[in-house]
């Protein structure tokens, strides 16, 4: 596609190089020794030349690919023009938390799934812009605060810290209602940091983000478990409406025999000790971890490729068991490649049936079946079915449940009137957030089961929208 | 951040905590625990609410010595303060209508049983208060307990207070005191608890017991507190704390509580700057 052309006075060419910019990372080699963030960024000219690749579609497929409703050609052509302080505006205009979301969105399937330019020379590099743009704003001596409506005197309590909860924060309070967070652990950012590890997402940037929130003067309350130290009931009698957030809290396990070994943990056990206690810098912080040197991850998910880095990370063969194969895995293609690059092994059509322990109780290995792809399921994807007499054995000192949660139950146990759904979760209208209670709304994998962080934005943002409506007396 | 209003030694390693922690205090319940931190870096760790006080705004814990945290916390003085208090976590025990209930303590449970006696003794049962130690100077808050107790039997190893014996003396004791008992509650370390077990487990008494296990966030999310209870898996954080004794699987509890044991000896000297004898 690239052709040679002359230097025009036209500021911006349009067929300057079609190219696809590649994003630098570290090197493998490098970076299963370290914690540190695996992709770098775009320089300020690779953004440049990026954006200019955008061919300004008239009607963009990409922003109707947004949950959040981003205005896409808007901020790229902010930065093809090198302006990025307003691609920064056009930015934040419809996402409060795009360093976030411009690292762990899959992208693929939206904005940049939705690329015009994909067949051709390859898809627009919508987040990694995304991201550019979040992260020169964060060097900027003033970061720039967005207008925020005159007091409306209503008060907002928003319960659980994660994406769903600081997207409708954000949202609120340029609307000028009063919002107070109200987070059960000892840290803000829910799943951005008890869960996502610091390679994919560095915690100085969700703390960068909360800060942005301050700034719009959102409140924030630690070490308050909504459902037990005050009820919703109770908030209602101080707050003019409730936003529920708190997310998809309570693991899986496969049940096997043997699932309460020692060294046998949840995804959010493992993930928790290591992000939020930070526990691969132990003893400096007290939370313990094992060392482990054989690792094993169950499952195919996004959370799955952060257990298994995170366990290379820590010196450890780590390996992936999951019972279809590569094409049926839900985890981001990007970070299965990440994970292959640094060496964790990937056991495919592999289903664990019994974990054997070892005499002091400590889990020594996996029985697994070998299986087959059968028929189409109600997930569309080819069922598996066990191949008989392939039992085969792992050798392993640990293994990682990563397969999924239920909503946390505190909540709608504590709630007498909120309407559940089969599944434990929070029954809430799919456009509004609206729950069956009266000045109560609820988004993110509280009502959907585990989804993604800019699923749980849109739904923050939504239940925003609906509440400021119910606010300002429009409902 | 939330103030210690109030640090004690209690018994030898046994220390009293008291904490400003209004909200806490107005939702607490009987049975029902907080979750610690004592410094910014540190671990989280479970502890059973041994008294509040709604009015006040304060929270009472009993702490025994036994690691790092629990370590920083006893060195915790009035004017202090820790990071994080959260609660009250856990279900409210549910406060049965019996004749007469047996409230086993040892160790920190001598002091976290008395929530527990206070709410069956104010919905009107006799309440009998077995204290076991391993000496007499296991012992505290006697006045205390005495307000609330209609008797307490005392049981140590070392016969310096009471029966000389151990908790396997609980029915004999029962028995002697000439109460009703319909219902035994033991609060202190796992091994107490399974002991009461096995002793109330003949008479066919009900008996709950506040399971000790490993916890992170303590609202269900990490699931590392699992049990199983009744060949079901349990989280002790919001299925619990207590659960029917003679329905758990101790062996299972033992086990997953030593998961950490090395690394708590090293995180213990090293906190204590004793690195080089690991």
């Amino acid at each position: 596609m690239s052709e040679n052309h002359p230097q025009s006075s036209n500021p911006t060419p349009r067929k300057l190089d079609l190219i696809r910019r590649e994003m630098p990372k570290q090197a493998p080699e490098i970076r299963i020794h370290n914690f540190d963030e695996v992709a770098l960024g775009f320089s300020a000219e690779t953004a440049i030349e990026e954006a200019r690749r955008c061919l300004k579609c008239k009607n963009p497929q990409c922003v109707a690919g947004c949950p959040v409703e981003i205005d896409i050609p808007g901020f790229i052509g902010a930065i093809a023009r090198g302006d990025f302080a307003s691609g920064t505006r056009i930015l934040k205009d419809k996402n409060c938390l795009p360093a976030i979301s411009g690292r762990v969105c899959p992208q693929e399937e939206q904005c940049e799934g939705a690329c015009i330019l994909k067949k051709r020379s390859g898809e627009l590099s919508i987040g990694r812009l995304e991201r550019f743009l979040a992260d020169w704003d964060a060097t900027q001596a003033e970061v720039s605060l967005p207008k925020i409506a005159p007091p409306t005197g209503k008060k907002v309590a928003i319960v659980g810290s994660g994406p769903a909860g600081l997207t409708a924060a954000g949202d609120l309070i340029r609307q000028g209602h009063a919002v107070t967070v109200f987070e059960a652990l000892h840290k803000m950012g829910g799943v951005l940091v008890y869960g996502i590890p610091e390679f994919r997402l560095p915690k100085a940037i969700v703390a960068r983000e909360l800060d942005y929130l301050r700034q719009m003067g959102v409140q924030m309350v630690t070490d308050y478990v909504v459902g037990q130290t005050r009820s919703i009931e109770s908030l209602l009698e101080e707050y003019d409406a409730v936003f529920i957030g708190s997310g998809a809290g309570l693991p899986w396990f496969l049940e096997v025999p043997g699932n309460n070994l020692n060294g046998v943990y949840s995804a959010n056990e493992y993930l928790t000790r290591m992000n939020l206690m930070k526990g691969y810098l132990f003893p400096k912080y007290s939370t313990p971890i094992v060392r482990h040197k054989r690792v094993a991850v169950v499952g195919g998910g996004n959370v799955a490729m952060d257990c298994a880095r995170t366990a290379l990370r820590l010196g450890a063969e780590s390996r992936i068991v999951y019972r279809r194969s590569r094409e049926e895995m839900p985890a981001r293609l990007e970070e299965v490649e990440n994970a292959e690059e640094e060496g964790v092994i990937f056991d495919y059509l592999t289903l664990p049936t019994r974990y054997l322990g070892d005499e002091r109780g400590w889990v020594k290995a996996i029985e697994c079946i070998r299986m087959a792809l059968g028929e189409p399921d109600a997930s569309g994807r080819r069922k598996p079915v066990p191949v008989p007499g392939s039992e085969t054995i792992i050798e392993v000192d640990a293994v990682i449940a990563a397969i999924g949660n239920s909503p946390n139950p505190l909540i709608p146990a504590a709630t007498p009137g909120l309407l559940m759904g089969k599944k434990g979760n929070i029954d809430a209208d799919e456009t509004t957030g609206k729950t069956s209670l009266e000045r109560v709304w609820a988004g993110g994998d509280v009502v959907t089961g585990a989804a993604t962080v800019i699923l749980a934005m849109g739904a923050g943002r939504k239940a925003a929208k609906s509440i400021h409506a119910y606010l300002s007396g429009q409902m | 951040m939330f103030a210690v209003l109030e640090s004690q030694v209690l018994a030898p390693n046994l220390h009293m905590l008291t904490l400003e922690a209004p909200d806490v205090a107005r939702q607490a319940q009987a049975g029902q625990f907080v979750i610690l931190r004592a410094e910014e870096d540190g671990e989280r760790i479970p502890l059973s609410l041994a008294d509040w006080d709604a009015a006040k705004g304060i929270i009472t814990v009993v702490i025994v010595n036994v690691g790092k945290t629990t370590d920083r916390l006893t060195r915790l003085k009035a004017g202090q303060a820790v990071p994080t208090v959260a609660g009250p976590l856990g279900r409210p025990l549910k406060i049965e209508p019996v004749k007469a209930v047996c409230l086993v303590g040892g160790c920190y449970g001598v002091g976290s049983i008395y929530p527990l006696a206070r709410a069956y003794r104010r919905q009107g049962s006799r309440v009998l208060i077995v204290l076991e130690g391993k000496s007499g100077f296991a012992f505290y808050w006697e006045e205390k307990l005495r307000s609330i107790a209609d008797k307490i039997v005392y049981i140590t190893r070392d016969g310096t207070r009471g029966a000389r014996g151990h908790i396997d003396l609980l029915p004999r004791a029962i028995e002697a005191s000439g109460e009703l008992v319909e219902r035994v509650i033991a609060n202190g370390c796992n091994h107490l608890l399974s002991e009461v077990c096995t002793a109330t487990q003949p008479l066919g008494l009900p008996t709950q017991v506040c399971l000790n296990t490993l916890m992170i966030d303590g609202t269900g999310m990490c699931g590392v507190c699992r049990v199983t209870v009744g060949g079901q898996m349990k989280f002790a954080c919001v299925d619990g704390p207590y659960f029917d004794g003679h329905a758990v699987d101790w062996q299972e509890l033992f086990q997953r509580r030593q998961s950490y044991l090395r690394e708590e000896v090293q995180s213990l000297r090293s906190s204590a700057g004793m690195e080089e004898c690991l």
